[in-house]
């Protein structure tokens, strides 16, 4: 894609980005937070592309520790929102008794 | 690489991650929201792994299950209470990541590059390492491996800008002479930078510092998508960063001070840094058995939990002595403020996992209405959030809106000790008529507490 079409993409993301999270509450702020964190993991992506490509050993074991690198922040953070959210089960009865 | 159906896998993906966010907006969507997005991340993966033309491929996959390997058991053990900084570690690790990507691009093809190109890559690696080592330093003083305290050393001043200044001119020079030694000084230098830029935050900021780094990382993966020429890392970062400014944004407002002021405050003073000396004043200690008695015959009782309800793990506890007070009748809810904890969402996060439902938790603005009409207000490991200190100019958190629990008929405060909290500024209400405190670990209080309750 052209450098216009990258920024056409970029600015509109922006937009998209400040409308999703615009009314989020503030119950869900450390999941957010932590499943924002997850997202960009993706960077686990270029990381690939430029380990697949490397043509000296610098480029290859750099790549190779960001693959690493981005494989832990990719995968931690989706496990861990998962398990912050776990906990939004979403509506109980009001409890009685000793269910705790 | 550009065949359609890459496109068109890397297209869905980014759907994937928009409903991610979006479904972290409400509660009853976000665990799915979540699963969408952890599903768009992998496809991408495997898109890459099998449509590029790449070598080392066996080494790649090993790099994935080493990381996985780390990662997964990271994540599934760590403690509730420990959550806020395995956040910091892994949204440091994914700038490291993205400023690694810039420099591997930069070292096979940096000469051949068009300036933009180049510039997003020396973005990245500036602001890749800076919210690595920032993330770092914010682990370390979470996990209390070094003072949580800001930190200022003389000289601070000037070597933090001196510094900035440095990283940008080695930036420019990235530019005009793409030279690799000096991509790597960009590197060094952008590291000191981002410990020098997070030593000086404390107190109940840290936080707030947290969700800027995390957008940090987000406009690094975004830039590297410029710098790859790669659609999903582009959206996929702009969300991120876009939506971690608007988080940070709203952090600072819970807290009352604008965001330079929470970055730059203890440079003026202005920070949430207190002497953190405890007073020898006189308080009135009360057993827990005279607490299950105070709340059994109120009518309305509001629970402030704050960190030391986290630290003690008596979310469990607190529940029981809640669902106790329900069946007596009397009417019980959480007054939760955004920044009680370590992390804005923190308590809500804590008490979920006790299955506390969700509609019990009334946010700040909403339960300080209800407070003059309380009879007993509980505050659980909670000090900074309920300071009428606040309330007055001249204090560290000077502007913070509070929950107002000294305008409640009684106060019971559960704490360890008389330290004051994390702000470090001693709480007047706790010397205040009408306040009692219960002395001792917040579980084993809460614990004691019902037995007492249980036999009334």
């Amino acid at each position: 894609m052209n450098d216009v079409g990258l920024l056409t993409v970029f600015v509109l993301s922006i937009f998209v980005g400040f409308e999703v999270v615009s009314k989020v509450s503030t119950i869900l702020h450390t999941p957010l937070m932590s499943g924002a964190n997850a997202i960009h993991g993706v960077i686990l992506v270029g990381a690939i592309i430029v380990t697949g490509h490397a043509d000296t050993n610098a480029e290859l074991w750099l790549g190779l520790a960001a693959v690493v690198l981005a494989t832990v922040n990719m995968v931690g953070g989706f496990v861990v929102t998962d398990r912050m959210l776990e906990m939004f089960r979403g509506k109980r009865a009001p409890a009685k008794g000793s269910d705790a | 690489m550009n065949q359609t159906w890459v496109q068109i896998a890397y297209l869905v993906a980014a759907v994937c991650f928009i409903l991610a966010l979006k479904g972290l907006s409400s509660p009853k969507y976000a665990r799915r929201g979540n699963l969408i997005g952890a599903f768009g991340a992998v496809l991408a993966v495997v898109v890459t792994l099998v449509a590029e033309p790449l070598d080392h491929m066996v080494l790649i996959l090993v790099a994935i299950v080493i990381g996985s390997a780390f990662g997964v058991p990271a994540a599934r053990s760590v403690a509730m209470t420990a959550m806020p900084q395995l956040v910091a570690l892994f949204n440091g690790v994914g700038g490291a990541a993205a400023a690694i990507v810039a420099i591997v691009e930069f070292l096979s093809s940096g000469q051949n590059e068009s300036t933009g190109t180049l510039a997003a890559s020396v973005f990245t690696v500036l602001v890749g390492s800076v919210s690595f080592s920032g993330s770092v330093v914010t682990f370390l003083k979470l996990q209390g491996l070094i003072t949580s305290r800001p930190v200022v050393f003389p000289g601070m001043q000037v070597l933090l800008p001196l510094t900035a200044v440095a990283a940008l001119v080695l930036g420019v020079l990235v530019l005009t002479t793409t030279s690799t030694a000096i991509v790597f000084a960009l590197a060094a230098v952008s590291l000191l930078l981002g410990v020098l830029f997070v030593l000086p935050v404390g107190g109940a900021d840290v936080p707030i510092v947290i969700s800027l780094l995390n957008a940090f990382t987000g406009l690094t993966v975004a830039a590297s998508g410029f710098v790859l020429d790669n659609v999903l890392l582009l959206v996929a970062g702009t969300l991120v960063g876009a939506s971690g400014t608007l988080l940070t944004r709203l952090m600072a407002q819970a807290m009352g001070r604008p965001l330079l002021g929470t970055l730059f405050g203890a440079f003026s003073g202005e920070s949430t840094l207190g002497g953190g000396q405890a007073s020898e004043r006189p308080v009135k200690s009360l057993g827990p058995a005279d607490v299950a008695v105070m709340l059994a015959y109120a009518e309305r009782v509001v629970i402030v939990p704050g960190y030391g309800l986290a630290v003690a793990q008596a979310q469990g506890a607190l529940k029981e002595l809640v669902d106790l007070l329900g069946e007596r009748g009397v009417e019980v809810s959480y007054g939760i403020h955004p920044v009680a904890g370590r992390m804005p969402g923190h308590m809500n996060v804590l008490l979920a996992e006790a299955s506390v439902p969700y509609e019990q938790l009334k946010e700040m603005d909403e339960i300080n209405p209800d407070l003059p009409s309380t009879d007993v207000a509980l505050v659980v490991g909670a000090n900074d959030v309920v300071n009428p200190a606040a309330r007055n100019p001249g204090t560290p958190i000077s502007g913070m809106p509070i929950i107002n629990v000294d305008q409640a008929q009684a106060v019971v405060f559960l704490k360890r000790s008389m330290r004051p909290g994390f702000a470090g500024i001693d709480n007047e209400l706790l010397y205040d008529a009408k306040t009692q405190l219960l002395f001792g670990d917040a579980k084993d209080s809460l614990t004691k507490t019902v037995t007492a309750l249980k036999s009334l």
